[in-house]
């Protein structure tokens, strides 16, 4: 599988903040991508050095292998954008901003084009300074679903969407990879990530502080462990791996790490186990995980 | 008392807290100036009214300046000089001032933020006008000053100092009215910018036609009232009190019609646009010409008009030649005449010129209003480069300039030949006279745009620059400036058509140094980062 977006080493700085500072992003070509972080993670600076918008001051930017900065026009009819924040030209009519942005990356689907304005139910004809933010982003979605490009750059795009357009988008995504192409998906939406993407990349400070299928966060990550058991373990909270731990008589709750689960499941069942529930970290625990808490934790595990 | 009013007082203080005092010390540096060197230049009454005679007899010196009658102080030249063009200065600060701080908050959305808070409706504005009249009340308190320095009398220099602000709340008053109306503070300036633009003309028109029949026409306009006032003459004090008067409706009437309208919306409907795209809109140059088609049609219009009655009046310059014997003595030295009319309209020439250079800062400047704005961006993310994008709005600073100039040029032509006759021979030699000022007028753009791709941060000086340009190139040659300081505008270097030699060096230097600042701004903008 060929590499859509391959950055290593990425450094950006505006006057003394370094934005960027040794960011690493890996997309391969038709997988959805999530690329998360929180506010002023360097999200949006990573996509303009993609757009070749701003130029990087250090490291390797490879996008569809060419120069994001050099080859800009070549490689900008190859991929569609979606801002976070879409402002339009207050006199021209959403229809037309559709028509243009298309146009102007060399061509659009008049049936594609009139089937997702039905599914986004967006009215056309209404002037840019009359739309809402939601609607909005709805003129750039469709221009960019639109469009017949094979590498989309999605930044945080269903902000201001109610929840019966973002399961639209979420088909529109699905189909999207469906059809083989590329999604670069940032957002702070985690169930959407989670519902949509292949792998991930969590970025913090300009950093990537994890990269990977949601699988192998998840094994990376604790999983959450309540049991009722029949006699009380003396001396479990010892246990190598085991954290937060509260013992009430028979009723157990932890967190173990995932490699330890099976050692921990061993002890429980030779104790007698009423009841049991492991759940694996969700995607906001992980996030959690890296943004909140403690300092020491805040390390990516070994 | 308006709730949140103090607090958006001192929100528009802290936000002008750099323009205000450029803008009064520039003003108050201009009256000064003009008061020392009419004293040097003029320090007897024989030279003052010698100077009173070739003024009064030269109709493109009064479009200029206004008729000079009252000679007997240096305060009356002082105030002569500068009440034609301080006033209209002091009025587009005020209408800057009134846009910024109500319909471009309201669009930007700003406003929506500070409603939600414990604020009256009526605050922005009032906080706006108040800022405006306060502003031109310590300008007023500072030309008393400067003119009692001077050893003149109290009530002329008060009547004079008050002229200013006068004026500015009236034309505050205006742009309070098209703030309601417009949608946005690019319409509401044009809108105000457009009726102080009529009025320095109609001022002009009026008095260039001198007493030969159109000087009414000077009193259709606020400026002219304000030169009226003849401070230290007459002290016309009833014209100060019809200015504040006529702003007074205009405010009442601005805030019956913000009391009538939705946050964020004009009084003007807005169709519907339409569902697809049409032809035109697919490719860079359809979209710059969508966004910039009108302000070249009001321009264009505009122009036409002005261009139109600027030549229409040459009529009545020869006549007033042919009553007046000392007049026509002096007449004769500017080459009879004809002469009188060639130096009249290219006066008026070089007055479109001015303007026509406002237009190319303003287009060359949509390039950084559309980056900061956010809209480069959806653009640039598609097939188009930065050079294809940027130069298909620097067509207009191009070509634009060359259609209104010629316009213009051919309006006058016509007016002129309607007149005096000869129309063909006056169109080809004012569209001439429109052409050779079209490098003069590039040059703004270009250093807008070296600016905006070099130094983004710093692309509004240009309009300082701009400014401080057409008043030297205004008031400089009647206050013998040094050379140096004019040779510092490209209108100074212009053929002076109808009627002047032409140099082609002048004009070729001018295209090459346009060229060139606009060579190496679209190079820094490849370079640069955007947004």
């Amino acid at each position: 599988m060929a590499t859509a977006i391959s950055v290593s080493g990425l450094v950006k700085t505006f006057g003394r903040t370094r934005a960027l500072d040794g960011l690493n992003l890996t997309v391969e070509e038709g997988e959805v991508h999530g690329f998360l972080g929180p506010n002023g993670a360097g999200k949006s600076t990573t996509i303009r050095v993609l757009l070749g918008l701003i130029r990087a001051n250090g490291g390797t930017v490879r996008l569809l292998d060419g120069d994001p900065w050099r080859d800009a026009v070549a490689l900008h009819r190859r991929l569609a954008y979606v801002p976070g924040d879409v402002i339009l030209w207050r006199n021209l009519s959403g229809g037309e901003v559709i028509d243009l942005l298309g146009r102007l990356r060399g061509g659009i689907s008049a049936a594609r084009r009139g089937e997702l304005l039905d599914r986004f139910e967006l009215d056309p004809t209404q002037r840019g300074n009359a739309y809402s933010k939601g609607n909005r982003q709805k003129v750039a979605l469709v221009a960019a679903f639109a469009s017949d490009a094979e590498l989309l750059i999605l930044d945080e795009p269903t902000s201001g969407l109610d929840p019966l357009m973002e399961e639209v988008f979420r088909q529109c995504v699905a189909e999207e990879r469906d059809r083989g192409r590329t999604v670069l998906l940032s957002s702070h939406i985690l169930s959407e990530v989670e519902a949509l993407c292949d792998r991930v990349s969590i970025i913090r400070a300009g950093r990537t502080v994890e990269t990977g299928t949601l699988a192998e966060l998840r094994h990376l990550a604790r999983t959450s462990v309540e049991a009722e058991l029949v006699a009380s373990v003396p001396g479990l909270a010892d246990l190598p791996g085991l954290h937060d731990v509260q013992q009430n008589g028979t009723l157990l709750r932890c967190q173990v790490d995932a490699q330890r689960l099976d050692a921990l499941v061993a002890v429980l069942t030779r104790a007698g186990v009423r009841s049991l529930i492991c759940r694996p970290p969700t995607l906001e625990e992980l996030f959690l995980r890296h943004y909140g808490g403690a300092a020491s934790e805040l390390e990516p595990q070994p | 008392m308006i709730a949140g009013l103090s607090v958006l007082l001192r929100l528009a203080l802290r936000r002008d807290r750099i323009m205000l005092p450029v803008w009064l010390y520039a003003l108050v540096a201009s009256v000064a100036s003009a008061a020392v060197s009419l004293r040097h230049l003029y320090p007897s009454q024989g030279s003052r009214d010698r100077l009173a005679l070739s003024i009064n007899s030269n109709a493109s010196l009064r479009a200029l300046y206004g008729p000079l009658y009252e000679t007997h102080s240096l305060g009356a030249l002082t105030a002569w000089r500068m009440l034609a063009i301080g006033p209209v200065m002091i009025a587009l600060l005020c209408q800057l001032l009134i846009t910024r701080h109500t319909r471009a908050e309201e669009e930007s959305g700003r406003l929506e933020l500070l409603s939600a808070g414990a604020l009256d409706r009526r605050a922005p504005l009032t906080a706006a006008l108040i800022t405006a009249g306060s502003i031109g009340l310590v300008f007023a308190s500072v030309v008393l000053a400067v003119m009692l320095g001077f050893g003149q009398d109290v009530a002329g220099s008060l009547a004079f100092g008050l002229a200013f602000p006068a004026v500015g709340l009236l034309f505050a008053g205006l742009t309070a009215v098209t703030a309601q109306l417009a949608p946005t503070g690019r319409t509401a300036n044009g809108l105000a910018g457009g009726a102080l633009g009529t009025a320095f003309l109609l001022r002009s028109i009026g008095d260039a036609a001198g007493s030969s029949g159109a000087s009414w026409v000077g009193w259709l306009s606020p400026l002219g009232w304000a030169e009226r006032v003849h401070p230290y003459g007459g002290n016309q004090w009833w014209l100060l009190g019809l200015l504040v008067g006529a702003a007074a409706v205009e405010i009442a009437m601005a805030y019956l019609l913000l009391a009538r309208r939705d946050l964020g919306g004009g009084l003007l409907p807005q169709r519907p646009g339409a569902t697809t795209a049409g032809a035109g809109l697919g490719r860079p140059l359809g979209l710059a010409w969508r966004l910039q088609r009108g302000t070249l049609w009001a321009w264009a219009v505009s122009l036409i008009v002005f261009g139109f009655v600027l030549g229409g009046i040459t009529k009545g310059l020869q006549q007033l030649v042919n009553d007046t014997p000392e007049a026509a003595q002096t007449i004769e030295r500017l080459g009879g005449t004809t002469g009188v009319v060639n130096s009249y309209l290219s006066t008026c020439t070089t007055f479109v010129a001015m303007a026509v250079a406002v237009y190319a800062v303003q287009t060359a400047l949509r390039l950084r209003e559309e980056e900061t704005g956010g809209r480069a961006e959806p653009v640039l993310a598609t097939a188009v480069g930065r050079l294809t994008w940027a130069g298909s709005h620097l067509l207009y600073p191009l070509l634009g300039t060359f259609v209104l100039l010629e316009a213009g040029g051919l309006a006058m032509g016509l007016g002129t030949g309607a007149v005096l006759g000869d129309t063909g021979g006056w169109i080809g030699r004012l569209l001439a006279a429109g052409l050779v000022q079209v490098p003069a007028v590039w040059l703004f753009a270009a250093a807008g745009t070296a600016l905006y791709g070099l130094q983004p941060q710093w692309t509004t000086g240009v309009w300082g620059l701009l400014g401080l340009l057409l008043l030297i190139t205004y008031l400089g040659p009647a206050m013998n400036a040094d050379h140096w300081l004019l040779d510092l505008s490209p209108f100074t270097h212009v053929p002076r058509l109808p009627g002047g030699a032409v140099h082609a060096a002048p004009l070729l230097w001018l295209t090459l140094l346009s060229g060139a600042l606009a060579a190496a701004g679209l190079l820094g903008l490849g370079r640069r980062d955007l947004g």
